[in-house]
């Protein structure tokens, strides 16, 4: 559903990435894991485009995704950040209907009855009209997911989604993302929750260097270990 | 009224004639020539009412062409830089040249410049006047919002990005409106600044506050109180939009707090 060819990016002569290829297949729930500036989030930017890669391509079933065209292609696929990023101008639901409304997926009333669906899925019906700064960070990066979902997306990037929050709240982010991964919701997550990886991922891959140095099923990335530099960068986080 | 106008007369007769007349006396019939004689005070309610009036086509013409100076700026900066738009380059390049010439000159250099060279043949300074202000000011409110503009989280744009709006919409809904809650209370000092920047266009023949005290100083020979006049009228103007601005930032902090 994505394939990648040849990612290369490079910021002030420094090549982050060095020729990533990857490809990710409907329902893949696939972990980025890597040491700090290995490139993981910044090939996830690739993706949509958030930053622009220097050489390779990125294809969305197929298509390839480029600048021209660029808006429609980030509809299909949502993208959840660190500091969640919501609009702090706007109410809950309005953060939720904005983007559907405005880009006419549907009507207001249409995308206020899904952004209700939504938040009582996750409980929070109840915060609809609230400003985001009334929320707790656990509460906001859940809206932020239910903000990317809204859009229907076909694929959803996860950009370290709970390194910013308290550890007591990182466990509803990551039991939302497990939902969502068991209902069939194709993710690329990038994450220092190893937890998470070995629990709901089908696919972990360590990024070192700027390539993809392992790409395995999680009982095996975390068993079979033969790569002198997992073996230390596992050693310390786990 | 009557009884200091036949006051007004007794005494101004006495210092004609070269009479003894007490330091009172004096300040009473210099006081009455400068605001009361001739009903003058009304010569200075016309001058605040065009001071008032420039100074609001000024900040509009000032706000405006400073919102699309920040606009086009922010926007040249932001695009990635191997697909530039030669077009945006260029404005920004303008827009750049005139914020630099503009804030690189006096405003009374730019008042002559527009009334003497520019509009010379107009007759109708005041509006003149008005126009070199707003122009004016639209470099310095373009920084301004330039400045509120890049304060607002990067992440903001990025989010309202990647949901598959454009960048002029995100701009439009998501980024903009939280640059305004920074902005204003700088562009409430433009406004103050503007507004006492007025009394400049004197210079080039502008009809405001200043010009009718000038008017009056020249009619009587005398011109502490005109001026005096002047300054209190000026210092109310001041305090009273202060005010005003400081109760509109109240009610911005409230709403922030929602």
């Amino acid at each position: 559903m994505i394939v990648v060819k040849g990612l290369k990016k490079s910021y002030n002569g420094l090549q982050v990435l060095k020729g990533v290829d990857l490809t990710i297949n409907k329902g893949d729930v696939v972990v980025l894991v890597g040491p700090s500036g290995c490139g993981k989030s910044t090939f996830l930017r690739c993706l949509n485009r958030l930053e622009e890669p220097d050489e390779g391509t990125v294809l969305l079933d197929g298509q390839e995704v480029t600048e021209k065209g660029i808006d429609a292609m980030r509809a299909r696929m949502g993208m959840v950040f660190q500091h969640f990023n919501l609009f702090p101008h706007l109410t809950v639901k309005k953060n939720i209907t904005l983007a559907p409304v405005h880009l006419r997926l549907m009507d207001q009333k249409t995308a206020d009855a899904k952004a209700m669906e939504l938040l009582e899925r996750i409980g929070l019906a109840d915060k609809a009209d609230a400003y985001p700064n009334m929320l707790s960070g656990g509460q906001k990066q859940r809206i932020a997911i239910v903000r990317a979902l809204a859009m229907n997306p076909e694929v959803l990037l996860f950009d370290e989604p709970t390194s910013a929050l308290d550890p007591e709240m990182v466990g509803e982010v990551l039991e939302l993302m497990k939902e969502l991964a068991r209902g069939g919701m194709t993710m690329v997550v990038v994450t220092h929750e190893m937890g998470f990886a070995r629990e709901v991922a089908n696919r972990v891959i360590f990024i070192d260097d700027g390539v993809i140095k392992v790409d395995k099923p999680p009982q095996e990335f975390f068993s079979n270990i033969e790569n002198e530099r997992l073996k230390s960068f596992l050693s310390k986080v786990l | 009224m009557a009884s200091l106008a036949q006051q007004y007369e007794v005494w101004s007769a006495l210092m004609k004639s070269g009479g003894d007349v007490s330091l009172w006396q004096q300040t009473f019939v210099k006081f009455y020539q400068a605001f009361l004689e001739k009903n003058r005070w009304l010569q200075y309610i016309e001058g605040v009412g065009t001071t008032l009036l420039v100074t609001a086509i000024a900040l509009a013409l000032g706000v405006v062409l400073g919102a699309l100076v920040a606009m086009v700026r922010v926007a040249h900066d932001q695009q990635s830089p191997r697909h530039r738009n030669p077009l945006l380059g260029f404005v920004n390049f303008l827009f750049k040249i005139y914020v630099t010439v503009i804030r690189g000159t006096p405003m009374m250099v730019q008042l002559l410049i527009m009334g003497m060279v520019i509009f010379a043949s107009s007759r109708n300074f005041t509006m003149v006047g008005a126009l070199t202000l707003g122009i004016n000011s639209g470099a310095y409110v373009s920084e301004i919002i330039r400045g509120g503009l890049m304060a607002v989280d990067p992440g903001q744009m990025e989010a309202g990005r990647s949901l598959g709006l454009n960048y002029l919409t995100t701009m439009v809904k998501i980024v903009i409106p939280q640059a305004i809650r920074s902005v204003l209370p700088a562009l409430g000092n433009e406004f103050i600044i503007l507004l006492k920047d007025t009394s400049l266009i004197t210079v080039i023949g502008g009809k405001e506050l200043l010009y009718a005290a000038q008017g009056v100083m020249n009619r009587t020979y005398e011109s502490m109180f005109p001026l005096l006049g002047t300054a209190a009228i000026y210092l109310c103007l001041v305090l009273i939009f202060t005010w005003l601005q400081g109760k509109l930032e109240r009610r911005m902090a409230q709403s922030d707090r929602r």
